[in-house]
């Protein structure tokens, strides 16, 4: 009778383990067969023109906005999380307590909504900098948000770098300076790669943090100083307003092609990281 | 040679200083971040009185005399994380466990980049499927149990949330369930048990912690989320009375309005970022707590 019991429960467990699976695979596949199908037929070459007006509802300065954004918050924020990285993992000794502020600082600052950074990039680059509603205001902002997601991969990266490497270094008459850029951050760029991947794909996908800071303007910016709005944002506009249903699925569709690509090369990066990591 | 070595140990000490002001620069952002609001929203909490703007039932910023309540918002950022989760948390934990234990390898390469591909999805896009499928799908429910409402409530943000936090659960869960040591499942089916039975019984409780450290950043994601939110919930500023009908999380009382807001409106917003920061606080705190409860175990 037991025996019974237990097998009915097995067979119940087991069925809900392929049950939940088949629901999480199913949403996914129709959140994007649904995206895909309605929004590719509104894929017409007015949404790509170069100038936004009302009647084209272009996306294209929103496509271009992004593209700096991405490139900006970039240039920013990746040398300055791979330098506190490099800090943290080849210059302190383990237990130091500087090494224990700054990574609760980072895990501090990964748990902090965006809409909270929206707030503070708002108050201290748009207000106290004066910088308004810019790009440069969204860079800053975007800055801080991702630095966390840098240094976390990088750190992870350069642990992985075998001592060897640095002992050889060491060795053959090299000094710190010379192991760490010559030798260990060469063997993490894979893994600092995935990092950088992945905070692409949250600067693309942001928007709390954007609407005020970089604004909602819907044109190419031509300075630093002007105001523009990402893809994201261009999508929660154009949801917002209700009747542009058919380019919001056309905006969802080209975001998601950007995430699909974004996803691709981080798998490939990581499938050449760990491919190298076995070979070490 | 002589005059490299002092130029050599000067970039060496000047490159040390470089990387340790780059790993300040995390905490003074940190620091800047409470700075900023506490400045601003703190004086507004003060002006309308500590216990009144965090119990205050009545949200009425922009009336002759105004109220600052955040209860409503309070009330409904909770409602909509719990719903989220007891919708969200089965379904993945069941999935991480299939992942780590029942997938066939070609499945696998299917199911795992749709996880991660759910991960990347940009929040305005589920808003956006929120608005056009989960709406209207919770309309017609509603007109069923309650003879009416728009479709915009609570319960679509718990839908929608529960997908949302999917991907957190399910990745988080599978490596806990991943990094159970082999011996634990190969000990069960020695001592008799089906390969079901070891798996929930005995490997799933040993990777726990971990789980439970999923569920808690899901909770994290689920209440910090604003933009999804803001497309679906209904937003309204009031006590949530039913999950048919539509509640304002603390996330989108800020962009709701902040656009328009001036003067003690506008910093009593920032003060609802105040308290935002605490909820994420809280969690923090017990995520620390149950990993590092977790850390002597996994060794």
């Amino acid at each position: 009778m037991a025996k019974i019991m237990r097998k009915i429960t097995d067979g119940i467990l087991f069925a809900a383990t392929w049950f939940f699976a088949a629901i999480t695979l199913l949403v996914l596949l129709f959140i994007i067969a649904h995206i895909v199908i309605n929004g590719v037929p509104y894929l017409e070459p007015r949404l790509f023109e170069f100038t936004f007006t009302s009647e084209n509802v272009s996306m294209m300065p929103a496509i271009i906005s992004t593209v700096f954004m991405v490139f900006l918050t970039l240039i920013i924020a990746v040398p300055l999380g791979i330098f506190t990285s490099i800090y943290l993992v080849e210059y302190v000794k383990k237990g130091n307590k500087f090494v224990m502020l700054i990574r609760s600082a980072a895990e501090m600052l990964a748990g902090i909504p965006s809409v909270v950074y929206g707030l503070f990039g708002m108050l201290m680059f748009g207000q106290f900098f004066g910088l308004g509603w810019s790009l440069a205001a969204g860079v800053l902002t975007l800055s801080i948000m991702i630095l966390p997601v840098v240094i976390r991969t990088t750190e992870e990266a350069l642990k992985s770098v075998g001592d060897g490497y640095r002992e050889g270094g060491y060795a053959l008459g090299s000094g710190k300076l010379r192991v760490v850029f010559r030798l260990v951050l060469p063997s993490a760029v894979p893994g600092i790669m995935a990092g950088v991947i992945l905070a692409m794909g949250r600067i693309v996908g942001e928007s709390a943090a954007l609407i005020f800071t970089a604004g909602t303007v819907p044109q190419i910016p031509q300075t630093l100083g002007a105001s523009a709005r990402t893809l994201s944002v261009h999508m929660w506009a154009l949801s917002g307003e209700g009747h542009h249903v058919g380019e919001a699925y056309a905006t969802a569709v080209i975001l998601l092609l950007i995430v699909l690509v974004i996803n691709t090369a981080a798998a490939v990066i990581a499938k050449i990281f760990t491919a190298k990591g076995s070979g070490a | 040679m002589n005059s490299t070595k002092p130029m050599h140990k000067f970039r060496e000490i000047f490159f040390e200083y470089v990387f340790m002001f780059s790993a300040g620069i995390s905490v003074l952002a940190l620091v800047m971040i409470f700075v900023f609001l506490f400045a601003n929203g703190m004086p507004a909490i003060a002006e309308i009185g500590l216990m009144e703007f965090i119990f205050g039932r009545e949200w009425r910023p922009m009336d002759a005399s105004p109220s600052f309540g955040v209860l409503p918002m309070i009330a409904a950022s909770i409602y909509i994380t719990l719903g989220a989760m007891v919708i969200g948390v089965p379904v993945g934990i069941f999935t991480a466990v299939f992942l780590a234990h029942m997938c066939p390898a070609r499945l696998y390469v299917v199911l795992k980049p749709t996880v991660n591909l759910l991960a990347g999805i940009p929040s305005v896009v589920y808003g956006f499927f929120g608005i056009v499928i989960i709406v209207p799908f919770v309309r017609e429910i509603s007109l069923f149990f309650t003879g009416g409402g728009s479709g915009s409530s609570m319960l679509a943000a718990m839908i929608l949330l529960g997908i949302m936090i999917l991907p957190t659960i399910v990745n988080i869960s599978e490596s806990a369930i991943r990094a159970v040591p082999r011996s634990y499942y190969e000990g069960s089916l020695a001592l008799g048990a089906s390969h079901t039975r070891s798996v929930f019984s005995v490997v799933l409780p040993a990777a726990k912690s971990g789980v439970f450290a999923s569920v808690i950043l899901g909770v994290g994601r689920a209440v910090g989320e604003t933009m999804a939110v803001v497309m679906v919930a209904g937003n309204q500023a009031r006590m949530p009375e039913s999950i048919f009908r539509g509640g304002r999380a603390l996330t989108s009382n800020i962009v709701i309005e902040m656009g328009y807001a001036e003067g003690l409106h506008r910093d009593s917003l920032i003060a609802t970022g105040i308290v935002l920061l605490v909820f994420i606080f809280i969690i923090n705190i017990v995520f620390t707590v149950v990993t590092r409860k977790s850390a002597p175990s996994a060794d």
